[in-house]
């Protein structure tokens, strides 16, 4: 169990997170700067916050209170690198064994000699990490942390360095590779993807505040802020004012819809996935009658951007994604009714 | 020294570098004034040892160090500050002392750094004559060094002589520089990846 509550004041920048992570993977889930790993520095001992409580397992790592402040070193927190960190001036098998601790030597090879057959490394041991591919830096990287016997793990988007045609690959490794460890992971990344494949649970950060972690399926069904919906990949949002009737007035879209179901207090905005919005023939119940914009063909599936009665500005906009066939059938029309189902309807605070 | 604050760390950084910019007779100067029998470290001296600094071939040996520690102390810092922070960290993190870290990973790193400065700061301190001159003057056998000797025996008529100190001259260029290309090229083998993405 790891549990994280520091602040760190950067100036223009502050850090305020506070989470916990049980065994398994939990993702840090935020956009471009919005701290996620200067978190995870923290929680290494890189980076001392200016105050809070960082605690593994019981045992106190920092502790402002009471001035604790472990070293990296007595942490035993391994740490995967977004470029993965390997000593470039060492072989694989050195660079494995830069992670055993203590001076046996009998038990270092022991342990190199493990952890290269069971991350298979077998015929790179004597290569350098410049001669590897990335996911074979990258399985190098974590025999080498694993072989330090961390008490946590943290992976600083740990795919960012890869092709994408890789990426795949290495996920599905990576998730058979960690899934015997026994303590935390904290996995950061940005793409909801990764957080929805990898993760049992989802802490949400932006612009360094962090939002209660929460289970992962519960994120994507129904995102309760703005920026959790953003970063779960929902594109249609408007701003939104409940009214008397238990209807939301949408501001940006220009019509007013049922919801099915009582308004939670301090409700701000709503939102609904491109993939939930149906198109049907006539007008009825939540329909938004729409004007076709553009029309973008993606690899699978057909984009189309609408104006609504609110306009065909910026959160105005809907964006429907169809499969191709779909949007054929609808033989390419300008003016277009979409309706929402009432639980389709994502209602969000700011 | 990173962890100094940024004030007394630009000051430092000013007085470890300032030799560099003073001509050299006037670094010689101030040696001169410091180490002289009148000087406050040169009275110390007097005082402990009985002995003076100033005209002795280890007055040499400290100009020179002097006058040629900033090329070093900036070419090594330059490597450091680009170094890739990131592998320190991994050391750390995975349990490796500092001195490890700092041994087995900061200074491997910088080798391609060291040497330049080692070649830089050797240059120099071969040329080096004004400093060198005043606070060891010119006694033959016991503080002269190549470039005074050469002076010496030039404004004496010696051309002879001056051109075999000068061949001596060109022989150790040459040698030091070879060694230091030969050592490059094995270096290359060894990449090390450029700069550290977002913090």
């Amino acid at each position: 169990m790891l549990e994280v509550d520091i602040r760190k004041d950067f100036g223009k920048f502050k850090l305020n997170v506070s989470f916990s992570a049980d065994r398994g993977i939990t993702g840090l889930l935020g956009a471009s700067g919005c701290g996620k790993s200067m978190t995870l520095k923290c929680v290494a001992g890189i980076v001392t916050p200016d105050a809070g409580r960082i605690v593994l397992d019981g045992r106190v790592l920092f502790d402002s209170g009471k001035r604790v402040d472990l070293s990296p070193q007595e942490r035993r927190v391994g740490y995967l690198f977004q470029n993965y960190a390997l000593f470039p001036n060492m072989t694989v098998a050195q660079n494995i064994a830069a992670g055993v601790r203590g001076r046996d030597r009998a038990r270092r090879e022991a342990m190199v000699a493990d952890m290269v057959k069971s991350f298979y490394l077998e015929d790179l041991e004597r290569k350098y990490p410049r001669q590897l591919s990335g996911g074979q830096q990258q399985r190098v990287a974590l025999a080498r942390i694993l072989a330090s016997e961390p008490h946590a793990l943290l992976l600083d988007e740990p795919f960012s360095a890869l092709d994408s045609y890789l990426r795949w690959q290495v996920e599905l490794e990576l998730g058979e590779l960690l899934s015997p460890f026994p303590g935390p992971v904290l996995f950061v990344t940005h793409s909801r993807d990764e957080v929805y494949r990898m993760c049992e649970n989802v802490c949400v950060l932006d612009h360094g505040r962090s939002q209660p972690e929460q289970d992962v399926h519960t994120l994507f069904d129904s995102p309760a802020t703005v920026s959790s919906c953003l970063l779960t990949g929902c594109k249609n949002l408007s701003r939104a004012v409940p009214g008397p009737d238990g209807r939301v007035a949408c501001t940006d879209w220009g019509v007013s819809l049922d919801p099915g179901r009582d308004i939670p207090e301090g409700t701000t905005h709503v939102g609904v996935r491109s993939h939930y919005l149906r198109p049907v023939e006539a007008p009825g119940e939540n329909t938004i009658p729409c004007t076709v914009e553009r029309v973008i063909d993606d690899v699978f599936s057909t984009v189309v951007l609408l104006s609504t009665p609110g306009g065909g500005e910026g959160y105005s906009r809907l964006r429907l994604e169809l499969p191709k066939e779909a949007w054929a059938a609808l033989s390419s029309r300008d003016s277009l009714c979409l309706q929402i189902r009432p639980e389709d309807l994502l209602l969000l605070k700011d | 020294m990173a962890k100094l604050p940024s004030g007394l760390k630009g000051l430092l950084d000013c007085v470890l570098t300032l030799p560099l910019v003073l001509p050299p007779t006037v670094v010689g100067f101030f040696l001169l004034k410091l180490l002289g029998p009148k000087g406050p470290v040169g009275q110390l001296i007097t005082a402990w040892w009985d002995t003076k600094l100033t005209m002795t071939w280890q007055a040499s040996i400290l100009a020179v160090t002097i006058v040629t520690f900033p090329l070093m102390y900036r070419t090594v810092r330059g490597a450091f500050e680009s170094f890739d922070k990131n592998l320190l960290y991994a050391g750390k993190t995975l349990g490796r002392s500092n001195a490890w870290v700092f041994w087995r990973v900061l200074m491997p790193g910088c080798r391609q750094g060291l040497m330049a400065g080692t070649v830089l700061a050797f240059a120099r301190g071969l040329g080096e004559y004004g400093a060198t001159s005043m606070v060891s003057g010119y006694t033959p056998g016991r503080t002269a060094t190549i470039s005074t000797t050469v002076y010496q025996l030039w404004r004496e008529g010696n051309d002879a002589l001056a051109y075999q100190w000068v061949g001596v001259n060109l022989l150790i260029s040459f040698a030091v520089l070879l060694a230091i290309n030969l050592l490059e090229r094995r270096e290359k083998t060894v990449k090390w990846p450029a700069g550290s993405p977002e913090v």
